[in-house]
């Protein structure tokens, strides 16, 4: 293990881009050259550590995330690699089969890119501006909310509801998700208001 | 959980029943791995299927699903007649002496006040003997008839072995055994945890699953000491922290609750929320409720909320029944009286039950919104996919908004594990494409919204309009400015009553924590129960010393713990009446004379001495309920009610269908089946290799569980003629789905009240979106019911047939 480390820092020192070609000149046997030449380098060199929580069950493991690019300095960051946090206290560095493939949860082909539309009676989603998207959904809402807010009840007491429209949450997002969604979703009227908890 | 994932490893013994955490939670179940190998504590597990937690048990039993509440009054009843019972815990610290009020009683299934018609009870009866002094009766001997002890002494005795094999279908050597083991904890020094997750949820009487294990945990002293407690295993990263902030329908933050039409005023709302003890001397810490429901108000809606509009108490809303959960609203969806509905980070499509009926819904929507980072069967449930989604689209007129949002990696902030820390994490990637924040999300919708009714007046605008909103970017509020808000902040400096020149909350400080709260509106809270989070000695939920002084699993210094960092909840009882630990090897706190002090943050006053405060503090009894009053719908002691469609009549209330109490609607009842038209008993979970719907989108997972498959016998193989690896087709009385059989010696037929009972497992993993191959979940199959007291879905027991088939046609 030390010895392969040794060498992938060495080639790395060498120039990894120009080894194969190269190595001969240092000495190596073809057969030490060709292996040389398919050793990757060591692809977590040079990239930013994140400290993350697994976002699937409650055990909450930690999780290490690298990426390539740092946000925190406004630059774009892709996540190449993701395992188990070692210091965490619950799982001690350990993922299960579904933590331990989390990247390709990040890098899935379905993950969505672009607010869509799909039409009444449309078969397909098209692509539209956020800001096309957002503005539809407030009309929309208020147009509902006007039409079926319910001030009072029969006994004219304040009822202030609104129970024609409803929020569905999530299960994942978090804490600071959450209270803001409830903020803004409370301060409708709305009430059939629900999460995962409930299933 | 009452404890946490890392003092798993203090127990002497595991039982997990009603989950499978070693495929469902494996990180977590390695501590009960440690447990085994550390401490030699042995593993019990109790399940209709051999799973991979039962091959790794030290003892296994078969049970059938929806019969747990059997079982668990059998093992009470065997330690009441075998006297293992932790007596001076029962005594001191369960209302096992409190005498109940003349005229409660239970026959045939039911107790007082039952009203069939609308499956409902008047409670009345289901309570304390008041004394002249105005606190409830007592008798510590145990000797009055009426008292919760002897009443929950005749109420378990019908479940006796033989009962428990007629109804459960374990063999009685096996429940015997298993009892055996159970009632060994007895003891002070002996200690059992319950690990307990959706196996016992998911039915139409699952509050009453876990409180008969409560009510075991309680008898065996086994509540607020180390390795012991009510372990509820979450189903999903956040759960806990969004039950916590309330996003349902009848709650508000740190489990306070939405007003009801009666509340007419603020007045009236507090008047059934005083909490006054109901015995000497007790804490009744809800006597504080004042307090966190105004700085709730505070921090909702600031100068808007005054004392002269009782805080504004009229921005909220009042609910006309007890909850618009998500069964009642896809009724209401179903009939036409919903237009529009929002998913956010969910896929009902596949989550709720009876999938016709929730095509339907959706289908009936004028408009529909979903975010989410990937692609969900919610969002395309108008799209296609011939067997697997067969609607026609041109007839579909709902208008559908897909927005995309971040997932875990590109976001900030807190989730809260099932131990109730709360972590904070940090974002390491760049979302894809134009993928956007919930919060920028949620802000977006917010202040356009706003804008509108700025513009255009409406109606009731106030509670929108009056939004607090004092964030640095009204376009993006930060993690931390939202994490701020939950732990709250001083609106205006207080002065010491004694010395005005001292003030003791400072205008603009957050707060320390829940007791510097106030009800005068001085104070802002978001969620009273996390206030300690985000104070002024910084992020607490983004520590990270993971020291663990003496190695008690506690790890203080670890992220946050609601409430106040305390990592075992009650753990005032982990120390007897003298308040030394029962367990001197496993010392949580104890008392010196003059105040509590240990590994943890006392669960009780700090100078509260131990003969006299009740461990207890947010019960108005100071003690633990054996006897539940009347807060629990079906009765103050769990009852033995088959699923609503089970393979036998219940054996000890043969004219109760499914629990009496559970609210069902009319539509659906026609669509309950009999054992006669469906003979199989089907039950659904999840596997290892899959997360829900959400890891079917990925290469690896879908690699590793390609397919949906269903589990089946040799024997029921045998009697269908059904062939290892081929296709079936599975129905229930609401759809029916098809899947490659997997016949396997994991499940055996249970003979139940004379006969045989064959088990049908159905895991849930997939859909019609993603990389693994198209296929059906449970819920095309299970039926529209719910818990009667929080309406979870009936998903673990319900009745199929089965038969040999062929391929779907692909697509």
């Amino acid at each position: 293990m030390n010895m392969e480390l040794s060498r992938r820092g060495f080639l790395k020192a060498a120039g990894v881009g120009v080894a194969g070609t190269t190595l001969g000149a240092f000495g190596f046997s073809e057969l030490e050259a060709a292996q040389a030449a398919a050793v990757r380098p060591f692809k977590l060199a040079n990239t930013m550590e994140t400290r993350n929580t697994c976002p699937y069950c409650s055990v909450a493991c930690g999780i290490i995330m690298y990426s390539k690019g740092d946000l925190r300095k406004g630059e774009t960051a892709e996540i190449i690699h993701i395992e188990g946090d070692a210091d965490h206290p619950t799982n001690r560095g350990t993922l299960c089969p579904k933590g331990a493939a989390l990247k390709d949860f990040v890098k899935a082909e379905t993950r969505l890119k672009y607010p869509m539309i799909r039409k009444p009676g449309s078969d397909k989603f098209e692509r539209v501006s956020w800001d096309l998207a957002l503005d539809r959904i407030a009309r929309l809402m208020k147009d509902d909310r006007d039409a079926n807010f319910i001030a009072t009840n029969a006994a004219g007491v304040p009822v202030n509801r609104w129970t024609t429209v409803g929020f569905l949450a999530a299960s994942a997002t978090t804490n600071e998700t959450a209270w803001l969604t409830y903020k803004v979703v409370r301060s409708t009227g709305i009430v059939a208001f629900d999460n995962q908890a409930r299933v | 959980m009452t404890n946490s994932w890392t003092d798993i490893r203090n127990t002497d013994l595991v039982i997990i029943m009603g989950g499978n955490a070693a495929e469902a939670h494996p990180c977590g179940f390695k501590w009960v791995t440690e447990a085994k190998a550390n401490r030699g504590a042995k593993l019990i597990v109790v399940d209709p299927r051999f799973t991979r937690s039962a091959s790794v048990a030290d003892f296994y039993a078969p049970i059938r699903q929806g019969t747990d509440i059997a079982f668990l009054l059998g093992v009470i009843n065997y330690c009441i007649q075998n006297d293992k019972v932790q007596w001076e815990y029962v005594k001191a610290f369960t209302n096992a002496s409190y005498v109940v009020r003349e005229g409660f009683a239970y026959q045939d299934g039911l107790f007082t006040g039952y009203d069939e018609n609308k499956r409902d009870y008047d409670r009345s009866s289901w309570e304390y003997e008041i004394g002249p002094d105005g606190f409830a009766v007592v008798d510590e001997t145990l000797q009055n008839p009426r008292c919760v002890w002897n009443l929950l002494k005749a109420h378990v005795a019908t479940y006796t072995p033989e009962m428990v094999e007629r109804i459960c279908g374990t063999p009685k050597d096996k429940f015997l055994k298993v009892a055996e083991m159970i009632a060994e904890c007895s003891s002070p020094t002996k200690t059992m945890t319950s690990m307990y997750a959706l196996g016992w949820t998911q039915h139409s009487k699952g509050s009453q699953n876990i409180r008969s294990m409560a009510m075991l945990q309680l008898i065996l002293g086994n509540i607020g000491v180390r390795g012991g407690g009510m372990n509820a295993l979450r189903g999903h990263s956040n759960i806990q922290g969004l039950t916590d902030i309330g996003l349902m329908s009848n709650l508000i933050p740190g489990y306070l609750n939405i007003p009801v039409e009666r509340e007419t005023d603020f007045t009236t709302y507090m008047s059934s929320r005083t909490f006054k003890p109901l015995r000497p001397n007790q804490t009744s810490y809800w006597q504080n409720y004042r307090k966190f429901f105004v700085s709730f108000q505070k921090v909702m809606w600031g100068d808007a909320a005054t004392p002269q509009n009782e805080f504004a108490y009229q921005y909220l809303p009042k609910l006309d029944v007890p909850a618009y959960d998500v069964l009642r609203y896809f009724e209401m969806m179903h009939q036409g009286k919903v237009t529009g509905y929002f998913c956010q980070g969910f896929n009902p499509l596949l989550a709720f039950p009876n999938r016709q009926k929730i095509t339907e819904s959706l289908s009936k929507l004028k408009w529909l919104v979903t975010m989410d980072p990937l692609e969900t069967e919610t969002a395309r449930f108008w799209e296609n996919h011939g067997e697997y989604n067969n609607v026609d689209p041109a007839s579909i007129q709902t208008e559908v908004i897909q927005l995309p949002s971040t997932c875990f990696a590109e976001d900030e902030g807190a989730l809260v594990n099932s131990g109730r820390w709360l972590q904070w994490h940090w974002a390491g990637g760049s979302p894809p494409g134009e993928a956007k924040h919930d919060t920028w999300i949620m802000a977006q919708i917010h202040l356009r919204l706003r804008a509108l009714y700025e513009k255009e007046g409406g109606a009731f605008p106030d509670p929108i309009l009056d939004l607090t909103w004092n964030y640095q970017d009204r376009n993006e509020p930060t993690p931390e400015e939202l994490a701020k808000e939950l732990n709250g902040y001083v609106v205006e400096t207080v002065y010491d009553p004694a010395d005005p020149t001292k003030a003791v909350l400072e205008k603009g400080k957050q707060v320390v924590n829940f007791s510097a709260l106030r009800d005068d509106g001085a104070t802002a809270c978001g969620c009273w129960i996390y206030s300690g989070c985000f104070n002024e000695a910084g992020n607490n939920m983004a520590r990270r010393d993971n020291a663990d002084p003496d190695d008690t699993g506690a790890y203080p210094n670890w992220a946050f713990s609601w409430p106040l960092n305390r990592r075992i909840l009650y753990n005032r009882a982990s120390a007897d009446l003298q308040g030394q630990p029962w367990d001197p090897s496993r010392k949580l706190i104890a008392w010196d004379g003059t105040k509590w002090s240990g590994y943890d943050v006392p669960d009780i006053a700090p100078n509260a001495p131990p003969d006299v405060v009740g461990p207890f503090i947010m019960n108005q009894e100071g003690v633990s309920r054996l006897f539940a009053r009347g807060l629990m719908r079906e009765g103050p002691f769990p009852v033995h009610y088959e699923p609503f469609e089970a393979p036998i009549a219940n054996v000890v209330a043969p004219n109760i269908r499914g629990n009496p109490v559970a609210r069902i609607f009319q539509n659906d009842v026609a669509q309950f089946a009999t054992s006669e038209e469906f003979p199989y008993a089907a039950t659904s979970y999840r596997l290892t290799e899959h997360f829900h719907y959400w890891t079917k989108h990925n290469v690896v997972n879908a690699t590793l569980q390609p397919e949906f498959f269903v589990e089946i016998s040799e024997q029921l193989a045998a009697e269908k003629g059904i062939a290892q690896g081929s296709w079936v087709r599975v129905w229930s009385k609401r759809g029916e789905v098809k899947a490659k059989a997997v016949v396997t010696k994991r499940i055996k037929p249970l003979m139940c009240d004379g006969k045989p009972v064959h088990v049908i497992g159905i895991p849930l993993h997939w859909g019609f979106t993603g990389k693994a191959r198209k296929g059906w979940g449970p819920n095309s199959l299970t039926p529209f019911v719910g818990d009667a007291n929080i309406e979870t879905p009936e998903y673990k027991a319900f009745l199929v047939n089965i038969e040999p088939t062929t391929a779907p046609a692909t697509v």
